[in-house]
C-alpha cells in the first residue's frame, strides 16, 4: 500500500530571468514524496537543490508546472494563501538556526502557534517540544544568542514541530554544527520519522545524507538519482 | 488586546533594542510638537485676552468723522451743516445726543496726541478733552482725585509709571516752539486694559475747557462714544445714528467693539499661523529623521524579515510591525512634547502677552491633544514607506541577507 504523496511535483521548471540571460535552475522536474518519507536531496552547490528546496518550501512558486503541498496546488495561491501554508503545512529548520533574537527561546517555539491562533498559547505545548528536543527549563526564558549553536538548533526544531506541520523540511540543518552536535540533532530527527513524520532534507553530507531512507540527487536541474 | 499582540511586542523590543537612537528620533518629535503647540496655545491666549478686554467695553458705540470721503471745505470752515469734515461738530452731538436719549451716556471727546514733557524727560501722549464731570463715569481713580480744577488731569497708570508721575506732578504739554501749557495730575487711574472707544492706561484726560483754550476747535469733537444702557440695544442705535448722520454722504463711522474684535482676531490669525508654520518645519524635519531610523531598521532587520515570512508571517503583519514601530516613537515623542509644550506654552504666553489667566480655558488647552495627534500622525505617515518596504521583501532574498 503506498500512502497518498504529501508532496507532488509535476513537470516543475523554474527559470530566472537575469538581465542578460536566463538560468533555468529546474528542469521538468517530476517527483513523489509520500507521508512518513525521510528524503535527503543532494547534489552540488548550483545543481538546483536549494531552488527545489524553496519551491516544496513555498517561498517561491514554479514557473511552470504543478506542485501539490498536501493535496493544493501552489500554483493558485496569492502570497497570503502561500504564508498561511508555510505556517501551518510546513517546519522549517535551516542551516544557520534562525531564531527570531527580539524573543526568547519559548517565545521562538510559541511564535507560529500565536500566527496561527491569533493569541498567546495557554495549552503549554512549546514548552513540552523544548523539553522533547532536550533543552532545560531554566534555559526557557534565554535569548538565542545566550545558547551555543547545538542548542538553538534543538529550538528550531521544536519551533517547527510547534504547528504539527505535514512536512518537516530541513535545509543543511546540522551545517553549523559540530559532529558530536550533529548527531544529537539527527537522532532527534530520526526518531520524528520514526513516528511518523514527513522529512525532506538538503545536504551534502554523506554521513548526513545516510540518516534517511531515500537520495535524490539533483544536477543542472534534473533528478539524476533517486533511490 | 492590542498590548498583547506580539507584533506590538517586537516592535517594542526593537525600540528597546536601539534604545539610543529611537530616543534621537523621538527627540525631533518632541521638538516639532511643542514648537507647534507652544505656539498655539499662546496664539489663543492672545485671542482670548483681546476678547477679554473688548468685551468689557462691548456696551459702547464709538462715532469718529468719516474722512474717508475727502474734498469738501477744510476743518476751519465753522459751518455747521453736514459737509465731509474732520470732526464732529455740535449739531450732530445733538442729534446723536437726541437719538442715544437719556439713559444712555453720550460723552464727546476731543484727542490729540502731543509731546510731553516731565521735569526734562521728553516724550509722547495722547491727551483726551472731556467734560469732566463724565470722567468719574469712564475711569476709575486709584490714587488721588478726579481733576478738580481745569488745569488739573488724571493720567493712565502706564504713562504714570512711564514718567515717574505722582499725584502733584507737573507735566508740560506740546513742544516747545508752539508753546506749552502745564497742567497737574490729580489723579492716577486703575488700569483699564485694551479698549476700543478711550485708551486710558497710556493717556491724559483733561478737562474740555483746559483743551480748547490750548488746542482750539471748540465744538469740532473727534469722537463721539454712546455707553448703552442696555447692550442688546446697540444695533438699533447704530442703525438710527447711521440713518440720521449718514442719510446723504457718509459723515460718520460708526463702530462698536464687536467689529473691531473682528479685525484683531484675524489679524492675530494670521501671525499664529504664520508662527505655526515655521514651528511645522520642525515637525517636517522630525518626519525625516523618523523615515530615516525606520529605513535604518528595516535594512538592518532584513534577515529576521525574512526568517518571519518564511515561518509564516503574512505581508500585513510584518508591515504592522513596522507600523507600530513607528507609532510608539510618534506616541513617545509626542507625550514628552505635550508635557514640554505645557511647560512652554506657559513660558511663551506669559512672557508674550504677560497674564496666563486663559492658558487653562478648553480654546487654550486643546492645543495640547492637537499637538500630540499631529505628531503621531506625522510619525506613522514617515513610517509608511519603510513598513512597506519590509513587507514587500522577498523571502527567499531576505533570508539570504547577512
Amino acid at each position: 500500500m503506498t500512502p497518498e504523496p504529501v508532496i507532488s511535483l509535476r513537470n516543475v521548471t523554474k527559470v530566472y530571468v537575469l538581465p542578460s540571460d536566463e538560468v533555468v535552475a529546474l528542469d521538468n522536474v517530476s517527483l513523489d514524496i509520500r507521508k512518513g518519507e525521510f528524503v535527503a536531496i543532494m547534489g552540488p552547490s548550483g545543481s538546483g537543490k536549494s531552488t527545489l528546496m524553496n519551491q516544496i518550501g513555498c517561498l517561491d512558486v514554479p514557473t511552470s508546472g504543478d506542485l501539490y503541498i498536501d493535496g493544493r496546488n501552489v500554483r493558485d495561491l496569492d502570497d497570503d494563501e502561500l504564508t498561511e501554508l508555510r505556517r501551518d503545512k510546513i517546519g522549517y529548520i535551516f542551516q544557520k538556526f534562525n531564531l527570531i533574537p527580539l524573543l526568547d527561546l519559548m517565545e521562538n517555539v510559541e511564535y507560529p502557534l500565536i500566527l496561527k491562533h491569533k493569541k498567546r498559547d495557554e495549552s503549554g505545548y512549546p514548552g513540552k517540544l523544548l523539553e522533547m528536543v532536550g533543552l532545560e527549563e531554566k534555559r526557557f526564558k534565554h535569548k538565542p544568542a545566550e545558547i551555543s549553536g547545538g542548542q538553538q538548533q534543538r529550538v528550531a526544531v521544536a519551533r517547527a514541530l510547534v504547528n504539527d506541520p505535514a512536512i518537516l523540511l530541513c535545509d543543511e540543518p546540522t551545517g553549523n554544527l559540530d559532529s558530536k552536535t550533529s548527531s544529537q540533532i539527527m537522532d532527534i530527527l530520526s526518531e520524528l520519522n520514526r513516528n511518523g513524520r514527513t522529512i525532506v532534507m538538503v545536504t551534502h553530507e554523506d554521513s548526513i545524507a545516510d540518516y534517511a531512507h531515500r537520495k535524490i540527487v539533483i544536477s543542472d536541474g534534473r533528478i539524476v538519482d533517486d533511490n | 488586546m492590542i498590548i498583547k499582540d506580539i507584533f506590538f511586542e517586537l516592535s517594542l523590543r526593537n525600540i528597546r533594542l536601539n534604545f539610543l537612537r529611537s530616543l534621537l528620533a523621538a527627540i525631533g518629535i518632541v521638538i516639532g510638537v511643542v514648537a507647534i503647540t507652544s505656539i498655539g496655545i499662546m496664539g489663543a491666549n492672545m485671542t482670548l485676552s483681546v476678547t477679554a478686554e473688548l468685551s468689557e467695553s462691548g456696551n459702547v458705540i464709538m462715532i469718529t468723522p468719516d474722512s474717508g470721503g475727502g474734498g469738501g471745505t477744510g476743518p476751519g470752515s465753522g459751518s455747521s451743516s453736514s459737509d465731509d469734515d474732520e470732526y464732529i461738530d455740535d449739531s450732530q452731538l445733538r442729534d446723536i445726543e437726541k437719538i442715544a436719549g437719556g439713559e444712555n451716556l453720550v460723552v464727546a471727546l476731543y484727542s490729540e496726541s502731543d509731546s510731553i514733557s516731565v521735569g526734562g524727560e521728553d516724550g509722547h501722549a495722547s491727551i483726551y478733552g472731556l467734560d469732566p464731570s463724565v470722567i468719574p463715569e469712564l475711569v476709575d481713580v486709584e490714587e488721588g482725585s478726579y481733576p478738580v480744577s481745569t488745569s488739573g488731569v488724571v493720567v493712565g497708570p502706564s504713562l504714570a509709571e512711564r514718567y515717574d508721575l505722582k499725584v502733584g506732578s507737573r507735566i508740560k504739554v506740546g513742544d516747545e516752539d508752539e508753546g506749552q501749557s502745564t497742567v497737574k495730575v490729580n489723579g492716577i487711574l486703575e488700569e483699564k486694559g485694551m479698549s476700543m472707544d478711550l485708551n486710558s492706561d497710556n493717556a491724559i484726560l483733561a478737562d474740555e475747557k483746559w483743551f480748547t483754550s490750548f488746542y482750539g476747535g471748540e465744538g469740532e469733537y473727534d469722537q463721539v462714544n454712546v455707553i448703552a444702557a442696555d447692550i442688546d440695544t446697540i444695533e438699533a442705535l447704530e442703525d438710527e445714528i447711521d440713518r440720521q448722520l449718514n442719510y446723504r454722504d457718509d459723515e460718520v463711522k460708526i463702530q462698536d467693539s464687536s467689529s473691531m474684535l473682528e479685525r484683531i482676531s484675524e489679524s492675530l490669525g494670521t501671525i499664529t499661523s504664520f508662527m505655526t508654520a515655521i514651528g511645522a518645519i520642525s515637525l517636517l524635519v522630525a518626519a525625516v529623521s523618523i523615515f530615516n531610523v525606520m529605513m535604518m531598521s528595516v535594512t538592518e532587520r532584513i534577515k529576521e524579515i525574512g526568517i518571519l515570512r518564511s515561518i509564516g508571517t503574512k505581508r500585513r503583519e510584518i508591515r504592522r510591525m513596522f507600523l507600530y514601530e513607528s507609532l510608539l516613537l510618534g506616541v513617545i515623542g509626542s507625550v514628552i512634547g505635550a508635557v514640554f509644550s505645557f511647560i512652554g506654552g506657559y513660558t511663551l504666553t506669559f512672557g508674550m502677552i504677560g497674564t496666563t489667566d486663559y492658558f487653562f480655558m478648553p480654546e487654550s488647552m486643546i492645543y495640547i491633544p492637537i499637538g500630540v495627534v499631529i505628531g503621531v500622525i506625522v510619525c506613522v505617515l514617515s513610517g509608511i514607506y519603510p513598513a512597506w518596504r519590509a513587507s514587500n521583501l522577498d523571502p527567499i532574498e531576505a533570508l539570504r541577507a547577512e
